[in-house]
């Protein structure tokens, strides 16, 4: 065991260890998982200097407090959170997209996500975690992944080895923008809608539901009319996938996603839009607008250069 | 084979294969999904075979929809007769404290249990696909006479282990999880083994499965 590691004093409402997710396991039923919201979770990997696709620690609204015991240490955090580094005299109010140095004893104790939904916890180092399927991202639902598959709990402890001793401080400017407007493709079922539905789907506004975590996103709004059948032959989903079930309320795929449903697919939120749609908050009021392929194609590459352009910023 | 292949956003594929559910159609879907397996195909990140649909999915930074189409389309698809498949038999104690559904059933298909169950084990079953919960096949076709919806309110937990029934299709709980399945027993065999990588899933697209009933005392007997 490592001599370094932080002692989980309150672990928050839902966190976990994730990193990019596993591949070519929706076969069997497994789904893709990995950090919610991609480009934050890159980001706050560059900023402690790891390779991109370290695990992380992530977090949902009200995050852990971690008290910190070894050597010193770089961490970073990303996203939209108000938190606190505790030093032996002095409490710090801490910034996103910047490296802080933790010495032992000291504490971070994230106090939430601002008007956002996840955050991001990154070491100079590398967490010991177990690795399944080549990932160490925690499903729930499956009991896969790090911790045994289950959210980090009070009193235990996350050990780092591998610390990186060049402590360089790094920082980002970078403040996340809202999306209110979610472009989406169309669906395969989305005939299986009345023309009034469809427009509604279009043109009139949801609000996101409580009912809201890692796997899916609920809606609430004007209730969209199936004229064909309220279920499908069961079949494959992918994130993003927007179902609606016999109700009308719509339900959005995220990360930890059932892999196969039997809900008509009214549409599909582009890839370029998927990390700012995680982060809307219950009670957020969205928008759904068309784009062709073609479109979504080019927008995504438009996206992935930001990204790319932020990560090497730093 | 694939009527038509379409875009299910920007980064999958959609193919469809057809409306029926039938083995034959199946059986086309699962040349299909192992076909790409094997061919390894860069930027393909997950292969969804179900029913008479293959969703392929991919990375937009390594492959787009229209390159991906082609190469799909100018696949060369393995033998029908190169399919493996396996026989597996899944022991089943129908006790009451298992048979959560078995009254539902009576009073729905208005036969009695033990026709119920004499109909459930005389027929051997084809997995169609597995999924939605980890390891969960999909296994066809029921009798005619067993024929039943979902239940009206899903329960929201159904044991581990739990059979059930709907429509034409039965299945096995491989988590405790939510379903609204007509449960009719119990298995004590372990479907999903995430503890192993290369193979957690005891049934596979294209197996054919047998159900044994076993008595109480063999389920608490039973070791692997």
């Amino acid at each position: 065991m490592s001599k370094n590691y932080f002692e989980i004093k309150r672990a928050g409402i839902n966190t976990t260890f994730q990193d990019q997710g596993r591949n070519n396991l929706y076969h069997i039923g497994i789904p893709f998982s990995g950090a919610m919201d991609n480009r934050n979770f890159q980001i706050s990997n560059k900023l402690v200097g790891n390779d991109l696709n370290s695990p992380t620690i992530e977090f949902a609204y009200q995050g852990p407090l971690l008290k910190y015991f070894g050597d010193n240490i770089n961490f970073a955090i990303s996203g939209d959170v108000k938190f606190m580094v505790q030093k032996k005299n002095k409490v710090i109010e801490g910034n996103c997209y910047q490296s802080f140095t933790l010495e032992n004893g000291d504490e971070i104790d994230i106090v939430t996500t601002n008007k956002s939904v996840y955050g991001y916890l990154a070491v100079s180092g590398q967490l010991d975690l177990n690795y399944q399927w080549s990932s160490c991202s925690i499903n729930t639902k499956a009991n896969i992944g790090a911790n045994n598959g289950k959210k980090i709990e009070d009193g235990k402890k996350i050990y780092i080895s591998k610390i990186n001793k060049n402590l360089n401080d790094k920082k980002l400017n970078y403040i996340n923008t809202k999306i209110e407007n979610i472009r989406v493709i169309q669906g395969t079922n989305f005939d299986y809608f009345s023309d009034e539905g469809k427009n509604i789907f279009f043109e009139r506004e949801f609000t996101v539901s409580k009912l809201t975590d890692r796997m899916g996103m609920r809606l609430e709004g004007p209730k969209i009319e199936n004229i064909v059948d309220t279920n499908i032959k069961s079949e494959g989903l992918i994130k993003g996938v927007i179902q609606v079930p016999a109700d009308g309320n719509p339900i959005i795929m995220l990360s930890d996603h059932g892999t196969i449903g039997g809900y008509p697919k009214i549409g599909v939120v582009i890839s370029a839009d998927y990390d700012k749609l995680v982060q809307l908050t219950p009670g957020s009021k969205i928008k759904f607008k068309k784009v062709e392929l073609a479109d979504a194609e080019v927008l995504f590459k438009l996206y992935d250069l930001e990204t790319q352009n932020l990560i090497s910023q730093i | 084979m694939i009527k038509n292949i379409s875009n299910l956003g920007d980064a999958a594929l959609y193919c469809d294969f057809g409306t029926e559910v039938n083995k034959e159609i199946n059986t086309k879907v699962i040349q299909y999904f192992k076909s790409i397996q094997q061919e390894n195909i860069d930027g393909i990140n997950n292969l969804t075979p179900s029913y008479n649909k293959l969703i392929i999915s991919f990375d937009l930074r390594k492959k787009n929809f229209k390159t991906l189409k082609k190469l799909i389309e100018n696949l060369e698809v393995i033998n029908q007769d190169k399919l493996v498949s396996n026989k597996i038999k899944i022991p089943v104690c129908c006790h009451e404290k298992f048979a959560l559904d078995i009254k539902r059933l009576e009073e729905k298909l208005k036969i009695s249990r033990d026709k119920i169950y004499e109909k459930f084990f005389s027929k051997e079953f084809f997995c169609y696909m597995t999924g939605f919960i980890a390891g969960m096949p999909f296994l066809g076709d029921l009798d005619h006479e067993l024929r039943v919806k979902r239940l009206e309110t899903p329960r929201v937990k159904v044991p581990k282990g739990s059979v059930g029934l709907t429509e034409q299709f039965a299945n096995v709980y491989t988590f405790e999880s939510p379903g609204g399945w007509n449960i009719i027993g119990n298995t004590p065999r372990i479907i999903f083994d995430n503890s192993k990588e290369s193979e957690p899933n005891l049934i596979n697209p294209g197996d054919t499965i047998i159900f044994e009933q076993m008595t109480q005392d063999q389920y608490k007997d039973y070791n692997e």
